[in-house]
């Protein structure tokens, strides 16, 4: 396959957002899913046969994968050495998330053709779809780490319009506005961080920046490690402020604030955009510039603790939410968590790299389960018309598709063996064990965690009780909606046995891994005791959870509460910020630069008054005022400045 | 034999490098016999020949540019030089294509057409020159027809008023410039290019001289304290008048400095980098205060004119090529977002005569394509990416920072914020504020809109295509 027809992965939806977007509402509306759809399965199509031919035919060199520049354009070169470049780059991670996302994308697409059947706005809900699509592509392929900042930010805009795709309804509005402040305030670290890092290596190719940043006597690693601030290195500072970037697009703690509220967009959007893609772009920020992280401890350590601790505290709050697309919100907020700190642990190649290959596994597999459950969800809110736990229950005679694949997806999810949950969960935890008790002991405790709560999840909406929903017609949806849910369900089963330990690693060479039987004994175990938990308490209805949040009180209302975060930002924004920055900020600009500003502006329109009164028909007034600066500037340049 | 030869060589050679002023003379003949004999009487086919043969000109600007000198050093070219003098080749066309509305019903057509070109001309040779006295021969070709065609609304006495402005105020500044162009002669004895600068040292009689010259080209491109003239030149002219004063006249100016400032002074560098740090900050500031509170929007275009010349020679002041290259490309993308201004400003003020920025409250209403061009356009010359006005003032910055004085870079920066404001203002008038009879709808003509949509894809592209830029950085 040519270089150029791997730029058509990005660019087919791109040219599809470009035609839905002018001609979709007003010529195309009938078509515009198909449109879509088709395009995006070229896309896809052409992304499965890219990464086939990286992995097996062109990818290695003396059996070590290596990054494939297939294009590069020399955009805007500002000296001889530095200039910033669009690419293309090959290499193991960037393959596999172009088939991930191209996927689960596919099937977003698809399953949005029976779910968004009837909107007003339909062609300009798959515009969106496909200009995040080829936002999310171009950011997974991106050469340099400029361009991944363009399409960083170009993910946040396109994810800004879909959280707000309704926007008559003000909660999604303001629910799109505080994911995009959000995000956007994590990314000015991202590119603070961009600068330290490209000034320290003097170039923006990731390629250079990391055989610049890896090598202890280069001169450019010398620098950025000795340069300090605060006593902590440029280096350092540079990962750090780049991680967090990466922490505000994936939810990580404490920038995790905007990811429920994003609940508000569509649910296959919710499927795409914060289970599969967008979400998991913090992770792959990382992975991209793991050489670098893996050389700076101290960054390293910030990443490992931020996950572990994210991953805890999300599986804490999803165990009392009553919106079934919160607890999915926060369960993806703490899987992320997993792939985070597994990354945090790893080192850069050989037995090391262990967490490396097993945060990507966790990543390639979470994508199929989770987007699984969104859309299952969907489905179910769909026929419910309420995102509410207890307008449920007993739905799975109703929707028995729904009711399987969701089973399937929460078994893997919960690291059930043989389900694809279970192999990239194990790899994470014995990563984890060899290199830090505490982060293992946090990680298997919530394991067993999410066992609990997605399956409170499932018991909630399939069990508990009698069905009290009418059959009113459209029963379990579409053809086009339950063929995603079946398709997804075959990989929640199988990509478990993908064999990522010999294409996807740290150093591109193969990794010899094996499920040691002994050690999984413990987190399967955990995770059976949740689901018995959760069966023992939400199979059938009862007032045995009542009694329990009541005997927990505080702790179960805090958590409920998602630990207060929402209103400690509302108290830190709105008290703090507003009234002892905004306020004083509010009244200087008021009185002072307005002042100063109309006192200039007065004066100038004083001067230019007197000036006008002056300058009709007296033209010596302008051979003065010239004579008068010649003067000026011979007095000055001859005698004074000289 | 081998003489023959020469003259021979001579001959075409003469013929290559004076390819561009030999072309315009041309189409001034054919205006000129046309006008003599009468043979044409309706204005718009005189149009359109005047922009066939503009179109002729500017295509052969591409093909065939030499490097040489000739008249003994008086004249010189090479592939800078042949791209500078295509730029305002593109520049007059499209001002030409703009001008239609107006001169389709005026009287003398194919004057203008013949004023227009001769200042034309006039700066070619100024832009080419190997030597003072050609430089000052092509500064007054290029300045004594401008007059006369700022007086081309002839029943209109602003428009009379301004062009006794200006031809008396550029009178006084080419005095003082020609004083300074004689103590360099007094000095070294030569007024050659290629002599000077070894012969120019830090004499007090020679930064004299400087000063001198220096003040005449700060009048021509209007910088502050010599910008006096500007805003009521530009509010009298007729509005293509105006646009070709504020783009084509300052551009070829510019040109012109950047040829002859770092080259021959070069020894007293340091003398005109204080004139010209100070130049920089009064004209950028001051040209920034006074467009805050202009109502007419000539005027407000005329003073953020004088402001954007100050951050070119915020780039010229770098003495470096990428200063040059940062300059010529600016220079370029100037053309592109003023003209189009200028060209909705011309099309209303053509039909409406309404010229006040307080006419244009709610011109969205009637005219959406118009205003989304203006707007562009004006955001554009704020330097608001991803338009190529950005990229242009990142570069002037960048190439200005290089000499390491930071204070000017952030009077230049705090300036562009200032800027944004009252550029803004303008599109605020026209999107959001009421108005109980706005504008109606405009009649854009075959001519202007092909003009504006030109200058639109310049704005859009020449930003994200770094052909361009490249392609003058390998001219260096």
């Amino acid at each position: 396959m040519s270089n150029y027809s791997i730029a058509l992965i990005p660019l087919l939806p791109l040219a599809t957002f470009v035609v839905l977007g002018l001609f979709g509402r007003k010529y195309l509306s009938a078509f515009a899913g198909i449109i879509g759809t088709i395009s995006l399965l070229i896309s896809t199509i052409i992304s499965l046969v890219t990464a086939y031919q990286y992995f097996f035919i062109s990818g290695k060199i003396n059996g070590i994968y290596q990054p494939i520049i297939a294009l590069n354009y020399s955009w805007l070169q500002f000296t001889p050495s530095v200039s910033i470049d669009m690419g293309i780059m090959l290499d193991p991670i960037a393959m596999m998330m172009i088939v991930v996302v191209t996927f689960v994308s596919l099937m977003v697409h698809i399953f949005s053709l029976g779910y968004m059947k009837g909107e007003e706005r339909f062609a300009t809900y798959y515009a969106f779809l496909s200009l995040f699509t080829f936002s999310m592509l171009g950011l997974v392929l991106s050469s340099n780490i400029f361009q991944i900042y363009m399409f960083w930010e170009l993910v946040g805009v396109s994810s800004f319009l879909l959280i707000g795709y309704y926007f008559d309804k003000p909660s999604a509005v303001a629910a799109s506005k505080k994911a995009f402040i959000v995000t956007r305030f994590a990314d000015l670290g991202f590119l603070i961080g961009i600068l330290i890092l490209a000034y320290s290596a003097e170039t923006l190719d990731f390629g250079t920046l990391i055989a610049r940043l890896t090598d202890a006597s280069s001169p450019y690693f010398v620098n950025a490690a000795g340069a300090s601030f605060i006593g902590i290195s440029a280096l350092t500072w540079g990962l750090v402020l780049v991680f967090l970037g990466g922490a505000g697009k994936s939810a990580m703690f404490p920038f995790h604030i905007w990811l429920p509220d994003a609940m508000e967009g569509p649910t296959p959007v919710s499927a795409l955009i914060h289970a599969a893609t967008m979400v998991v772009a913090g992770v792959f920020l990382v992975a991209r510039l793991f050489p670098i992280f893996a050389f700076d401890a101290a960054a390293l350590t910030v990443v490992t603790y931020v996950g572990a601790f994210s991953a805890l505290f999300a599986a804490i709050i999803a165990c009392t939410q009553t919106d079934i697309k919160r607890v999915l919100a926060y369960s993806t907020m703490s899987q992320i968590g997993y792939m985070m700190f597994s990354l945090g642990v790893a080192k850069h190649g050989g037995e090391g790299g262990l967490g490396y290959m097993a945060s990507m596994f966790h990543l390639f597999t979470h994508a199929f389960f989770k987007s699984l459950l969104f859309l299952g969800a969907g489905a179910v809110i769909h026929l419910v018309h309420s995102n509410e736990m207890k307008d449920m229950g007993g739905l799975r005679k109703l929707m028995p598709i729904t009711h399987i694949t969701f089973l399937i997806a929460c078994l893997a999810i919960a690291g059930i063996p043989p389900f694809a949950g279970f192999f990239s969960k194990e790899e994470i935890l014995l990563a984890a064990f060899h290199s830090n008790k505490m982060v293992f002991f946090v990680a298997l405790f919530t394991s067993g965690l999410t066992a609990f709560y997605m399956f409170r999840l499932y018991f909630s909406i399939f069990w508990s009780k009698e069905s009290h929903v009418h059959e009113n017609g459209h029963g379990e949806g579409t053809l086009t909606m339950k063929l995603p849910l079946v398709i997804l369900a075959v990989f929640a089963v199988f990509a478990g046995f993908f064999p990522i330990a010999s294409l996807v690693t740290s150093d591109g060479l193969a990794l010899e891994t094996h499920i040691d039987y002994l050690f999984s004994l413990t987190p399967v175990a955990l995770a059976v005791a949740g689901i018995l938990l959760a069966s023992s308490l939400y199979k059938s209805e009862n007032s045995k959870p009542q009694s329990i949040a009541t005997t927990l009180g505080g702790l179960y209302t805090a958590a409920h509460k998602k630990f207060y975060m929402d209103e400690l930002y509302m108290f830190i924004t709105h008290k703090i910020i507003f009234n002892l920055i905004g306020k004083p900020a509010a009244w200087i600009d008021k009185n002072i630069v307005d002042g100063l500003m109309n006192l200039f502006a007065d004066t100038t329109a004083q001067i230019s008054d007197n000036m006008k009164g002056l300058q009709s028909g007296k033209l010596q007034q302008y051979a003065s005022y010239f004579f008068v600066g010649v003067l000026g500037f011979m007095l000055l340049f001859i005698y004074l400045w000289n | 034999m081998r003489e023959e030869q020469l003259v021979i060589k001579m001959n075409t050679d003469f013929f290559i490098l004076l390819k561009p002023e030999l072309s315009l003379t041309f189409i001034i003949f054919i205006l000129l016999i046309i006008k003599v004999s009468d043979g044409m009487n309706k204005n718009s086919s005189i149009i359109h020949l005047a922009n066939f043969l503009l179109l002729i000109n500017f295509l052969l600007g591409f093909i065939g540019n030499a490097t040489g000198t000739l008249f003994s050093d008086m004249y010189h070219t090479n592939g800078l030089i042949a791209l500078e003098k295509n730029i305002l080749n593109f520049g007059t066309l499209i001002i030409s294509l703009q001008a239609y509305e107006w001169l389709k019903n005026h009287k003398h057509v194919i004057e203008f057409y013949i004023l227009l070109l001769t200042t034309l001309l006039g700066m070619f040779f100024m832009v080419s020159s190997g030597n003072f006295l050609m430089f000052f021969l092509g500064l007054e070709l290029a300045s004594i027809p401008l007059a006369a065609i700022v007086n081309f609304d002839l029943e209109k006495i602003k428009s009379s008023e301004a062009a006794v402005k200006m031809i008396l105020s550029s009178a006084f500044a080419s005095c003082i410039m020609l004083f300074g162009i004689s103590l360099i002669y007094g000095t070294s004895g030569t007024l050659n290019f290629a002599e000077l600068p070894t012969l120019i040292t830090n004499n007090p009689l020679q930064i004299l001289a400087l000063i001198f010259v220096f003040t005449g080209f700060a009048f021509k491109l209007s910088a502050v304290p010599f910008h006096l003239w500007t805003a009521d030149v530009y509010e009298g002219a007729p509005v293509p008048v105006t646009a070709y004063l504020s783009v084509i006249s300052k551009a070829a100016m510019v040109f012109v400095f950047i040829s002859v400032l770092n080259p021959l002074f070069q020894n007293v560098q340091n003398v005109w980098y204080n004139m010209l740090f100070l130049t920089i900050v009064l004209t950028i500031t001051i040209g920034n205060l006074f467009a805050i509170r202009q109502n007419n929007i000539k005027r407000f275009l005329a003073f953020s004119s004088i402001s954007q010349v100050g951050f070119i020679l915020l780039g010229i002041s770098s003495g470096t090529t990428m200063g040059v290259s940062a300059s010529v490309y600016f220079l370029i993308v100037y053309i592109f977002s003023n003209l189009g201004a200028f060209g909705v400003i011309a099309l209303v003020a053509a039909q409406t005569e309404k010229e006040n920025i307080s006419d244009f409250k709610g011109f969205y209403k009637n005219n959406k394509t118009l205003s989304w061009i203006i707007t562009i356009a004006l955001f554009s010359l704020a330097g608001i990416p991803p338009t190529a006005g950005f990229f242009g003032k990142m570069f002037l910055v960048t190439a200005g920072a290089s000499k390491g004085n930071y204070v000017l870079i952030i009077i230049a920066v705090l300036n562009m914020v200032v800027s944004l404001y009252y550029y803004l203002r303008v599109v605020k008038a026209i999107f959001v504020d009421e108005n109980e009879s706005p504008i109606e709808k405009i009649e854009s003509n075959l001519y202007s809109k092909i003009a504006l949509y030109i200058c639109m894809a310049g704005i859009i592209f020449t930003g994200f295509a770094s052909v361009l830029y490249d392609y003058i950085n390998s001219l260096m």
